[in-house]
């Protein structure tokens, strides 16, 4: 019988063996592991991508307001009383009143035609209600149904939503997403193959220890033991190497990013992968690599047996 | 110890290695199997240390039969038995320590225990100092006598040993022979297998005859032997 030190003495030795084992071949360790960063690096990637879009795009709620235009010549007043109705409804998160005024204001000092304004005796700006929907009434058919109850005041002359876009942007994200699902399926086979394939060989290059060892009682656990280490490990330092190769890519694109954004007057800045997801890549590696190494032990090992 | 009942082995190709071989080897006994090449020597040892199943017959070892041994119970079993090789069986990328050591690391020996025990086991075989070496820095003698001190190290009830002195030269022969009587003496059950007629007839152990594989027969030229166990 043994007790749990001894069984933690073994772990502890099957991981520092194969940890010597891997160090001991670092031009095979490297290719290995360089494969195995390669295919977790892009389902990391591809997640990030997705998560920029989405922030990017302001979570979509930003994307779906609604500019609710109201005829020249409405009472501020009238605007105001609407704007009240309009914020009881509870599929609406804020509105913002822009009188006519303020609007012509904004504009000349932005636009520049500032002089040109100064010729047209009338400001020729309406005034503006700026709805939000609410964070989760913002599906295609609460928008519709919102835009439909705005647009039925008799002084509204048009209510402005690009919501065609926003079902685009929808399907877009949405096929990304099982994209990036599916790339996270077939890289995760890839990853199992890769490690299943060199633990195989490994144990093929090991058959007469693995013959002894069996020869002088070793139970197939015991001898399966160094080899799933082995495998964990090749996971983990390919997870860590995706981790790395993600944080290169994201610091040598967010300055674009952030030019990018700056042109369109956002100060929208990249996302990096997020502590959470560095840790799942991380713990799922390890475990692709354990799994991997059990599928090729559990194959060999029992094939293998002393020969006298 | 060691009973072998009407036991036959046909191996999958057809050849039959052994056909009706009984015999009993007592508890602390030392015997030779002897016979000519093919005679089916391996394939009784193969059979004791479980490399193999008998197709018929009964093989009993330390009281326990090996016919219908489940998988899962082999290393167990195993490891109440020493076996060694004529080629030695030694984990060349392996320092001799790591080599002797294996039965216990596999078994679980406290770390702690290893290290007094490996020391033991090469003192028993005259090599303690030689811990460091890697088996191919020694001598083929030596290299034999690691791979005793391998077989020796978890203080198995029996030992066997398949030719084990089929690479050295008499000299030699005789020291690892005398290394097995050592452990004899001590209380191990030890069965040689060898043709080494001389070397046989100068210890004068009793003598399981091969032929063919049948038993032609048991040669008892038992001679007193001081220290020797009681059955």
């Amino acid at each position: 019988m043994i007790g749990p030190v001894t069984w933690f003495t073994r772990h502890v030795q099957a991981a520092l063996g194969a940890t010597g084992r891997l160090a001991r071949a670092p031009l095979a360790t490297l290719f290995t592991v360089g494969v195995i960063g390669l295919a977790l690096a892009m389902p990391l990637g591809l997640k990030l991508f997705v998560d920029n879009a989405r922030a990017a795009t302001g979570d979509f709620a930003n994307a779906v307001d609604l500019s609710v235009y109201f005829k020249i010549g409405t009472p501020l007043e009238k605007v105001q009383q609407l704007a009240e109705r309009a914020r009881a409804r509870s599929a609406v998160a804020t509105v913002t009143v822009i009188p006519a005024d303020a609007a012509l204001a904004e504009f000349r000092q932005y636009s520049g035609f500032g002089a040109a304004l100064d010729a047209i005796a009338d400001n020729p700006l309406p005034h503006v209600l700026g709805v939000r929907p609410q964070a989760g009434a913002d599906t295609p058919a609460e928008l519709a149904k919102l835009r439909e109850y705005l647009a039925s005041w008799p002084e509204v002359e048009l209510v402005q939503m690009d919501i065609e876009w926003v079902n685009r942007f929808n399907a877009i994200l949405d096929v990304l997403r099982r994209a990036l699902l599916i790339a996270a399926l077939v890289l995760a086979v890839g990853v199992l193959a890769v490690v299943g394939n060199t633990i195989r060989l490994e144990i093929q290059n090991r058959r007469a220890e693995i013959e002894v060892t069996k020869l002088v009682g070793g139970t197939n656990a015991f001898v399966r033991r160094p080899f799933l280490y082995t495998g964990a490990l090749y996971g983990l330092l390919g997870a860590l190497l995706a981790a790395a190769i993600v944080f290169a890519a994201t610091s040598v694109i967010a300055p674009a990013v952030a030019d990018l954004a700056a042109a369109y007057g956002s100060r929208f800045e990249m996302l990096g992968a997020s502590r959470i997801d560095t840790l799942r890549l991380i713990g799922g590696g390890a475990a692709l690599g354990w799994l991997g190494a059990w599928m090729a032990a559990a194959r060999q090992l029992v094939r293998i047996e002393p020969r006298a | 110890m060691i009973r072998f009942e009407r036991v036959a082995k046909r191996y999958p190709n057809g050849r039959e290695a052994i056909a009706g071989v009984s015999f009993d080897v007592a508890r602390g006994e030392m015997v030779f199997l002897t016979g000519r090449s093919g005679a089916g020597k391996s394939t009784v040892l193969k059979l004791i240390a479980l490399l193999e199943r008998p197709t018929r017959g009964v093989v009993t070892v330390n009281g326990q039969s090996t016919g219908p041994l489940p998988a899962r119970k082999i290393p167990a079993f195993r490891r109440q038995i020493g076996v060694v090789f004529q080629d030695h069986k030694l984990l060349v990328d392996r320092p001799v320590f790591d080599n002797v050591a294996l039965p216990l690391v596999v078994a679980g020996t406290p770390l702690r225990e290893l290290d007094k025990r490996v020391r033991a086991a090469l003192d028993q075989v005259g090599l303690l100092g030689k811990e460091r070496l890697l088996p191919l820095e020694l001598s083929i003698g030596e290299q034999q006598r690691v791979g005793i001190a391998r077989a020796v190290i978890s203080r198995p009830a029996v030992l066997i040993a398949d030719e084990p002195t089929g690479n050295l030269d008499p000299e030699l022969a005789l020291e690892v022979m005398n290394v097995f009587r050592r452990f004899q003496e001590v209380g191990t059950t030890v069965m040689v297998a060898t043709h080494d007629m001389h070397l046989v007839r100068e210890f004068g152990k009793r003598e399981i005859v091969l032929e063919g594989g049948h038993v032609r027969g048991v040669e008892d030229v038992r001679v007193p032997t001081v220290g020797a166990a009681a059955p």
